[in-house]
């Protein structure tokens, strides 16, 4: 889902509570260079948005950044 | 969202320079990514109001799209979002919420 909008990600999923529904979710991506943290997140949260609105995920822990690391 | 919820977010953005949308209150938060966003402004000891959304459906859901931000709980600082959980945690962690919240305490 999330590649689906953000094509060149890297991305990694941890099923925290192993029920599906509390996810710890990195993901890497070039388009979130000279973006602000919170519209890195928006454009992670706009790519899951079904998903979060039908609160089939609950929870969700989200960590960004730039393949060079900042 | 009315014109009339959207007013009395603006206000409430505007009048508090550090203000939380969270789920309970600073005494109780009733979910654990507010709870961090409580013990981080508390560990940075500086004055913040919160405003509990369970007790407000209106503002719950009004909030998100406000914000653009499907989740609580929610941080402003000085009228500007600065993020849920996560982003306080990382800001934190690098020291740069200090910095934000000092510059908005002095203004």
């Amino acid at each position: 889902m999330i590649k689906a909008e953000l094509p060149d990600a890297q991305v990694q999923v941890q099923d925290l509570t192993g029920g599906g529904d509390h996810y710890q979710v990195t993901v890497v991506s070039s388009q979130f260079a000279g973006k602000g943290l919170v519209q890195q997140h928006q454009l992670v949260y706009a790519a899951l948005q079904q998903a979060m609105s039908t609160e089939a995920i609950h929870a969700l822990a989200l960590k960004t950044s730039t393949p060079s690391g900042s | 969202m009315t014109p009339e919820l959207k007013e009395q977010l603006d206000d409430l953005v505007k009048q508090n320079k550090i203000l939380v949308f969270m789920k309970g209150n600073k005494l109780m938060p009733q979910c654990g990514f507010s709870n961090n966003v409580v013990q981080i402004l508390n560990t940075l000891g500086v004055p913040f109001e919160t405003i509990d959304v369970l007790e407000n459906s209106e503002i719950r859901q009004g909030i998100k799209e406000y914000s653009n931000w499907p989740t609580i709980p929610q941080v402003y600082i000085n009228g500007k979002f600065v993020g849920g959980s996560d982003i306080l945690i990382e800001l934190y962690q690098k020291g740069e919420l200090q910095e934000t919240v000092e510059v908005a305490l002095a203004s």
